[in-house]
């Protein structure tokens, strides 16, 4: 399928943007890695985590992925590093660590 | 045949958005813009229209949820004035960036402090850079007319800008003037029903309005707004010629009064412009004196070239603003109309006044005084001062 970057990106003249910004596509904020403004990171520790599932409803970015009732490890594209979850996990099975 | 009335310039106003029967309207009463609304809300009460009307608790939310119904699909509009379109200015820029064919009707007053309700152009003066159209009127007659035009303009493929009617707060809006008002029918042919091109609650098609851009696209999307602005010029031409053609009245980006052989002219916006053609014809009339006058109708887009060519066989001309813009040199309008002379190679002495702030009077004397000082200035060539007052008490 066709994305909107392959349409308007950031060699687009102005004749091509669209009137107003107008976006004509849903949840295109998927393809915009936010995971780049991320100065700290949170590592996911397996062997402590009991797939209580506390991290995944407080994470404001939705990048805690869930599948077949189970956390799968983070989506670094959109992780903005915020820490929230790492704070919530009861059995410290996620640290944080300073981006270099 | 049209319809004979005596209509204030609210009223006015109001009996176009009757007659429109737009599909919402959020507002927040300011004098002397409140009867507009006031008479719109008796229309809904008593069934004449079917406009969505909305009790907001600001003016920051009234432009708010004109933008988010426009947004939406709704032919929408508000009115306000002075401090309250201050308190718009957020979303006025918001209105315009996005694209919205709102309208708003603009009753101008002076902006605080000192706090006044008087007729001046400083609200409107101060949103000239928001990116709205902006169109003014003298008469009563003309805000009507002017109305009218606002949708076909602001809804156009070519153009999708918001539209700011302005008037002069009591002068026109208060003021009681004989009108000619078009038929009901005419007036919905005229304007047409509004059939969005996109529209938020289109089940048909997938939409986000107003998202964030960052730097690599904020400034190509600035210069499409442009091309919308430099596009609405020929729209607001063409919407004209078919409302001449519907009622017999013309309209342009100004009126020339005597123009064709003035060798001083004036420059000015809304109502005084009615107190100035009396002093042309006075003065023509018992001196032979060529003098004449441009009213601006259309603020923006600003008819540059336009106004340069109609300036360019004047000895002197007098540019008079209505508000202060605090350069410590020129108003809003003496700047823009010098900078077009300038560009034109105009060769007339220019001479800026500022006159009628906070509601202060002006009178055909003044404006014979003004002729008498450009006819001075044309043969002296000494400008002893380029930016003076009329009306002001000075030691």
């Amino acid at each position: 399928m066709e994305k909107i970057q392959d349409r308007i990106n950031e060699q687009s003249p102005w004749q091509q943007i669209t009137e107003g910004n107008k976006i004509f596509e849903p949840a295109t904020s998927r393809s915009f890695c936010t995971g780049e403004w991320r100065t700290a990171t949170p590592v996911w520790n397996r062997e402590k985590c009991n797939q209580c599932l506390l991290c995944t409803p407080v994470c404001p970015d939705s990048s805690i992925p869930v599948n077949d009732g189970k956390r799968e490890d983070f989506d670094y594209d959109h992780c903005k590093g915020c820490g929230i979850c790492a704070k919530v996990c009861p059995f410290d099975a996620i640290g944080m660590k300073e981006n270099n | 045949m049209a319809i004979r009335e005596r209509l204030s310039g609210n009223e006015a106003v109001a009996y176009a958005i009757k007659q429109i029967n737009p599909d919402v309207m959020p507002a927040f009463p300011i004098t002397p813009s409140t009867e507009i609304p006031q008479y719109v809300a008796n229309y809904i009460a008593n069934g004449e229209i079917d406009t969505e009307f909305i009790h907001v608790e600001s003016e920051h939310s009234a432009m708010s949820a004109t933008i988010g119904a426009s947004a939406a699909g709704a032919r929408a509009l508000t009115a306000t004035s002075s401090c309250g379109m201050a308190l718009m200015w957020e979303e006025l820029y918001v209105a315009a960036s996005n694209r919205l064919p709102i309208v708003l009707a603009l009753v101008n007053r002076a902006l605080s402090g000192p706090i006044n309700i008087n007729a001046d152009h400083s609200d409107s003066m101060g949103a000239r850079d928001s990116g709205w159209i902006q169109i003014y009127a003298e008469s009563n007659q003309e805000v009507y007319d002017n109305f009218l035009q606002a949708y076909p303009i602001a809804e156009h493929e070519k153009v999708h800008l918001p539209v700011m009617v302005c008037q002069d707060g009591f002068i026109t809006s208060h003021g009681v003037e004989n009108i000619l008002l078009v038929e009901d029918d005419k007036v919905k042919a005229f304007v047409g029903e509004y059939e969005p091109q996109h529209y938020l609650l289109n089940p048909t098609e997938k939409l986000a309005v107003g998202p964030y851009a960052v730097s690599n696209y904020y400034m190509e999307t600035k210069r499409g707004q442009r091309q919308a602005m430099m596009e609405a010029r020929q729209v607001i031409l063409d919407v004209a010629a078919r409302f001449e053609q519907m009622t017999g009245r013309k309209y342009g980006f100004f009126e020339e009064y005597r123009m064709e052989d003035a060798a001083y002219a004036v420059v000015i916006i809304g109502s005084a412009a009615g107190t100035c053609k009396a002093a042309i014809d006075h003065i023509r009339n018992t001196t032979g004196k060529k003098v004449g006058l441009i009213k601006i109708r259309v603020f923006r887009p600003f008819p540059e070239e336009e106004l340069a060519q109609a300036l360019s066989h004047v000895e002197a001309v007098a540019i008079m603003d209505r508000s202060e813009m605090f350069a410590a040199t020129s108003g809003p309008l003496g700047a823009e109309v010098r900078a077009a002379m300038y560009q034109a190679h105009c060769k007339a002495e220019v001479v800026n006044y500022f006159y009628g702030l906070g509601g202060r009077d002006i009178t055909v004397s003044d404006f014979e005084t003004v002729y008498d000082n450009l006819e001075a200035l044309a043969r002296t060539h000494i400008a002893t001062d380029m930016y003076r007052y009329i009306g002001l008490r000075e030691e």
